[in-house]
């Protein structure tokens, strides 16, 4: 048991268990706060996978402002917890092992399927900023301007919805 | 050495975790949390790509996925603070006036 | 014995490196506390603390004992997660951001490991430091949102606002200095303002000066103090986010407060004033002596007082820790190796201790901003001259690569 395999097996099972939480969970703000450790625990695992870059810019976008804006969100219109719903129970009984089955078949076609993946190169090697950001600005130069172009669409959007009736 | 297709089960049982979520769940928010759920688990599938490959397109698209989540998360809460004033609720099953 | 430390020496060594560092900070925490209230007391013409030891320096103790007997009362229905969860985020980031702060240069080996002075010396500390900001808004309105009081949810949503709005003047004044290094490692980027030859004048100062000023308001505003403390100010809103905590728990955002504090000092001397560089060129060699020439003349002064306080007990602590004080001076000129294991870590804890007198100096003069002055300072004022710099600080750096 290599060092990686135990970190990777301590962040993946606080990932899922934070999922789980997410699903279990009642009241929202709980929900949200099982989301923000999901995203922690993935951003430990691109840090072990190499991409520093993308480990910190996953926490301090999405965890740090995305969720933020989730929390507030839940908050300003003081949300509750949920009540007890008159669903079918069959949905319930039936649903959930289905969808896990689906989700197991994927992993294990990913499972038998895994001698063709080529095998991770360089391994632990760190991605440079550099090499993103060449990246960035050479190849990807016109999704990067659409997105800016889309952020401020958002802007936009989020400001006339914001708006009180007059 | 961590081995591709492990991090790439992971990504689907987080994938999946999240259509249960989606599925499962009344309030609007938490449904909403679930779609980020679910792009997180295809970002990490996308990075663990990329070491695999040794290049480093992965993690640029995983930039550009966080991005248009960050948009999609602030028109979307937009759009959900709205209806929440309309129908004085959060739950999905109350938004039926099309209902027959 | 020697075999098992060798071979785990890569756990060992950063544990007590960690327990040091927290022993540390804690400390000068408490007397942190004990240095604000004599300075503003002085600004505002009256003694601080003066009696409970020798010029009051026994108060941060008996403050903590206060804080440890007092009551711990759990007010009604509040949500039990996020009141117990917040107080322990924010003091565990305030922690955890003196992780990645480097604090001298020297790497030393013991037991055959090589380490630095220094916890973590990662590719990107300073993204590890500004992720830590981010996660920091969590803490507050988690408290202000689980303490189940109006006040409190105000105070907490009006502090996390203003954190929010803040933080991304603070994380675009810096891009200037990434700009003219090229390299998220904070010990690089001392590196790179490092010339024996010019001493101060190759610090990031100079050409970075706006965006040490929009980092240093950003700061300022980060860390709740005044001028930008109208969240949890004592005569507005009772006591904003942290009204329904006491105790331990209140201790805890305290201590987070002063040590991010510490944390955001620690930042802008390493980015823009040459961490532990020294100001004087190495060609000028009798200032190595600066340290003992401090500690010596201090650690007099403190016999010479403490021989004619009033109480006894001042009476043998103090020339204790003057004599002490003496000896330490005086080792460092004896002993030229210890002298330049010294010379880093002293310049760097000067002026570190010089950004923390002026926070303290600030909150002793200026009045608060009140909440929309301080909205509309920070978005309309403060973010568009760090994106100004930032574009300045490109064109410059254009212009002089041709």
């Amino acid at each position: 048991m290599s060092g990686s395999l135990i970190i990777f097996f301590v962040l993946a099972l606080l990932a899922v268990f934070a999922a789980i939480s997410l699903i279990v969970q009642r009241h929202p703000i709980h929900s949200a706060l099982s989301l923000i450790v999901v995203m922690i625990a993935l951003a430990g695992l691109y840090l072990l996978m190499g991409a520093e870059f993308v480990a910190a810019v996953q926490i301090i976008v999405y965890g740090g402002a995305i969720m933020v804006l989730f929390v507030f969100v839940i908050m300003l219109l003081n949300a509750e917890e949920e009540e007890r719903t008159n669903f079918s129970k069959l949905a319930t009984y039936a649903g959930i092992p289905l969808a896990l089955a689906v989700a197991g078949f994927i992993a294990a076609a990913i499972a038998s399927s895994s001698g063709s993946l080529p095998a991770p190169e360089s391994s632990g090697a760190l991605t440079s900023t550099k090499t993103l950001s060449n990246l960035l600005f050479s190849d990807f130069v016109y999704p990067f301007e659409l997105t800016s172009f889309l952020i401020l669409v958002a802007i936009l959007g989020a400001i006339v919805l914001a708006q009180r009736e007059t | 050495m961590v081995p591709t297709s492990y991090y790439l089960i992971l990504s689907a049982i987080l994938f999946g975790l999240g259509i249960v979520a989606f599925v499962f769940k009344r309030n609007i928010i938490t449904i909403f949390m679930a779609i980020e759920l679910m792009l997180n688990a295809v970002n990490l599938a996308f990075v663990a790509f990329s070491q695999s490959l040794g290049k480093s397109d992965g993690e640029v698209f995983v930039l550009f996925v966080i991005v248009v989540a960050a948009a999609e998360a602030a028109v979307g809460l937009g759009i959900i603070i709205l209806t929440a004033r309309n129908r004085r609720s959060l739950n999905v099953e109350r938004v039926d006036l099309l209902k027959l | 014995m020697t075999e098992f430390l060798t071979k785990y020496a890569y756990l060992i060594v950063p544990i007590v490196k960690i327990a040091i560092l927290v022993f540390i900070v804690l400390t000068v925490d408490a007397y942190l506390t004990w240095i604000e209230r004599k300075v503003i007391a002085h600004i505002q013409a009256r003694w601080g603390p003066h009696r409970v030891g020798p010029h009051g320096l026994l108060q941060p103790l008996a403050d903590g004992v206060k804080f440890i007997f007092k009551e711990d009362p759990l007010p009604a229905h509040v949500d039990k997660v996020a009141y117990f969860l917040a107080p322990f985020i924010t003091l565990m980031l305030a922690l955890t951001s003196l992780a990645v702060i480097p604090f001298g240069p020297q790497k030393f080996t013991v037991f055959g490991y090589e380490t630095h002075v220094g916890i973590a010396d990662v590719n990107i500390s300073l993204l590890v430091l500004f992720a830590i900001t981010a996660l920091g808004v969590y803490g507050i309105a988690l408290a202000g949102w689980g303490s189940n009081s109006k006040y409190s949810l105000l105070g907490g949503l009006r502090s996390s606002a203003q954190m929010i709005s803040y933080e991304l003047t603070l994380t675009l004044s810096v891009v200037g200095v990434l700009l003219i290094a090229g390299d998220f490692s904070l010990r690089n980027i001392v590196e790179q303002q490092a010339s024996p030859a010019r001493g101060l004048l190759t610090w990031n100062i100079f050409p970075q000066i706006i965006g040490f000023a929009c980092f240093y308001i950003a700061a300022i505003a980060e860390t709740n103090r005044v001028p930008f403390d109208l969240p949890e100010a004592e005569s507005e809103l009772v006591a904003g986010f942290h009204t329904e905590y006491a105790s331990m728990k209140f201790a805890m955002f305290f201590i987070a407060e002063y040590t991010s504090m510490i944390a955001v000092s620690c930042l802008a001397t390493i980015l823009f004033f040459g961490g532990w560089l020294s100001p004087f060129p190495a060609s000028w060699a009798f200032t190595h002596y600066l340290p003992s020439l401090l500690l010596i003349p201090f650690g007099l002064w403190i016999i010479y007082d403490g021989i004619r306080y009033e109480n006894l007990f001042g009476r043998i602590v103090l020339p204790g820790v003057g004599t002490a004080l003496t000896v330490v001076g005086g080792a460092l000129v004896l002993l030229p190796v210890l002298n330049d294991a010294v010379q880093g870590p002293f310049w760097f804890f000067a002026k570190v201790f010089t950004f923390l007198f002026v926070y303290i100096w600030m909150r002793g003069t200026l009045p608060r901003f009140r909440y929309d002055q301080l909205m509309s300072f920070g978005w309309k004022f403060l973010l568009p001259v760090s994106i100004a710099n930032v574009v300045l600080t490109s064109v410059v750096i254009l212009w002089r690569m041709h």
